[in-house]
């Protein structure tokens, strides 16, 4: 689901939304997905997989991510504030 | 030439059409079982034929992590299937692969659908990283190499043979000389084939293929007066090669001896084949093995099922060995023709028929034309010994390999 200007997320959907797919994708247990746990480390993320989340930012809230972006996101909780921050540039234009 | 080592088989693995190991294969080659079936698919998609070999799709989550299945395209997913077999018949692990160092030499000549999907989504999306971080890797002509040396983490040499339908052939043939002149101790060698709708369909486009839709497991046939084209299938097989030495030094099980590789290009027409071509590859391949051709006791043919190719075979075959007239069988009138990988998988084959002491039947031969008619072939299996086989591989542009292989006593 895309975030629309209709029927914008609100910050506990995107942060649910989040972890739901990067479970899927990196193939973690929930448990290990905790705000301030770092995400290069907890995903076991390469340089490849940078591509993957990108893509999957992308393909899940329609914003457009830079791969320089993820030099300042160290936390899931740095993610999810990207994420929100991002959606709401979006949505406001 | 001196010290010249010994080159032995102590690792074999299959997963095809016939069967996804060794013991179902076995059972299939023995039973004269064909895995040809009619795919309705590939009749709406456009293809003239629709006969293809059948290989299920293995489930590699849980045994491989994420990062190595992003990579992998189809063949590749078939030839860790194989290689994983034919490791753990070689009593190789990773441990071993970490402290001793390892090559890898595979064939493969296509990796069609990838390709094709990685660019219908970037033509979609107008952004190339949607193709996402494993399309690079399963696009390249090498991908069954660099995913298997990555998994395996090996460190010996690391290349592929694209020698269209003489890929996996070839490919035992260079590892057999990296080994006999000292290069290397041991080389994971094989072929690999993509059976995806994507990848056969300009071979269909010549009409190389059989149109006996009707009849599917009988509409590989090869030698016989009424064949009327080939039956594309794929899968993967691997045949682990390492000196004589080395083997010994480590306790291994020796499977065979790879004794003799001939190889020629017949220098004429991309498709058409020639006699004097795969003749002078059979040559060569008694000539390296130093033996004489009355001591061949079965030879793998590599007849497609095509009125030409299995024609010139025939009468290359019948050259070479129509004073001793030993025991000729296409195992493509079962598997239809695995192309790339059809090299490699044929010696698994007679490898099998070596140690269980039986020639698998070339079904389906049920008249011999003019040229097939010289050769004395297994219609049906054939319990007996065999000491010595040769196995033929010839491709697009005239490329052509023997291998000889002999049962280690």
């Amino acid at each position: 689901m895309e975030i629309t200007q209709s029927n914008p997320m609100n910050k506990e959907e995107i942060i649910s939304k989040v972890n739901e797919f990067l479970i899927e994708e990196f193939e973690v247990s929930a448990d290990v997905i905790t705000p301030d746990a770092p995400l290069k480390e907890t995903l076991e993320l390469d340089s490849l997989d940078y591509v993957d989340l990108v893509v999957i930012i992308e393909g899940n809230f329609g914003i457009k991510v830079q791969q320089e972006d993820f030099v300042g996101i160290r936390t899931f909780n740095d993610l999810y504030n990207y994420i929100i921050t991002k959606s709401a540039q979006t949505t406001a234009v | 030439m001196q010290n010249m080592n010994r080159v032995v088989i102590t690792g074999i693995g299959i997963y095809s059409c016939i069967g996804k190991n060794l013991d179902e294969v076995k059972d299939s080659l023995y039973k004269g079982r064909s895995g040809v079936v009619l795919d309705p698919v590939r009749k709406q998609f456009g293809y003239r034929s629709g006969l293809t070999g059948s290989v299920e799709k293995p489930l590699l989550k849980g045994i491989l992590d994420r990062r190595a299945r992003i990579m992998l395209p189809e063949q590749g997913e078939y030839a860790y299937m194989s290689t994983a077999e034919a490791l753990k018949v070689a009593g190789i692990d990773h441990d071993f692969l970490d402290q001793n160092e390892t090559g890898i030499i595979f064939g493969n000549d296509s990796t069609a659908q990838p390709v094709i999907e990685a660019n219908d989504i970037v033509r979609e999306k107008k952004n190339t990283m949607f193709a996402g971080s494993g399309a690079v890797f399963q696009t390249m002509n090498s991908t069954v190499n660099m995913n298997l040396a990555t998994i395996y983490r090996l460190k010996g040499i690391n290349f592929t043979v694209s020698a269209a339908c003489a890929s996996g052939s070839h490919s035992i043939g260079l590892g057999y000389f990296l080994i006999k002149h000292g290069y290397q101790e041991r080389i994971i060698c094989g072929g690999a084939q993509e059976i995806n709708i994507y990848s056969m369909g300009t071979f269909d486009a010549l009409g190389a293929f059989s149109v006996r839709e009707n009849e599917p497991t009988k509409a590989s046939r090869p030698f016989d007066r009424d064949r009327d084209g080939l039956i594309p299938s794929g899968g993967a097989a691997t045949v682990i090669i390492e000196s004589l030495e080395s083997a010994q030094r480590r306790g291994a099980k020796i499977l065979g001896e790879v004794i003799g590789y001939g190889f020629s290009s017949n220098g004429s027409h991309i498709s058409n084949p020639t006699v004097e071509g795969p003749l002078r590859s059979l040559n060569m391949s008694l000539k390296d093995a130093n033996i004489e051709a009355a001591e061949i006791d079965y030879i793998n043919a590599h007849a497609t099922s095509t009125p030409q190719g299995d024609m010139s075979e025939a009468q290359a075959i019948n050259a070479a060995f129509g004073q001793c007239r030993p025991p000729v069988s296409s195992t493509k009138s079962m598997t239809g023709h695995e192309c790339w990988m059809a090299g490699a998988s044929e010696i698994v084959y007679s490898l099998l028929m070596m140690h269980n002491n039986f020639i698998a039947p070339n079904i389906n031969f049920e008249n011999p034309d003019e040229f097939s008619a010289k050769l004395n072939i297994a219609d049906v299996v054939k319990e007996q010994n065999i000491d010595v086989f040769l196995s033929n591989s010839f491709g697009f542009g005239g490329t052509n390999s023997s291998l000889i292989v002999r049962k280690w006593k």
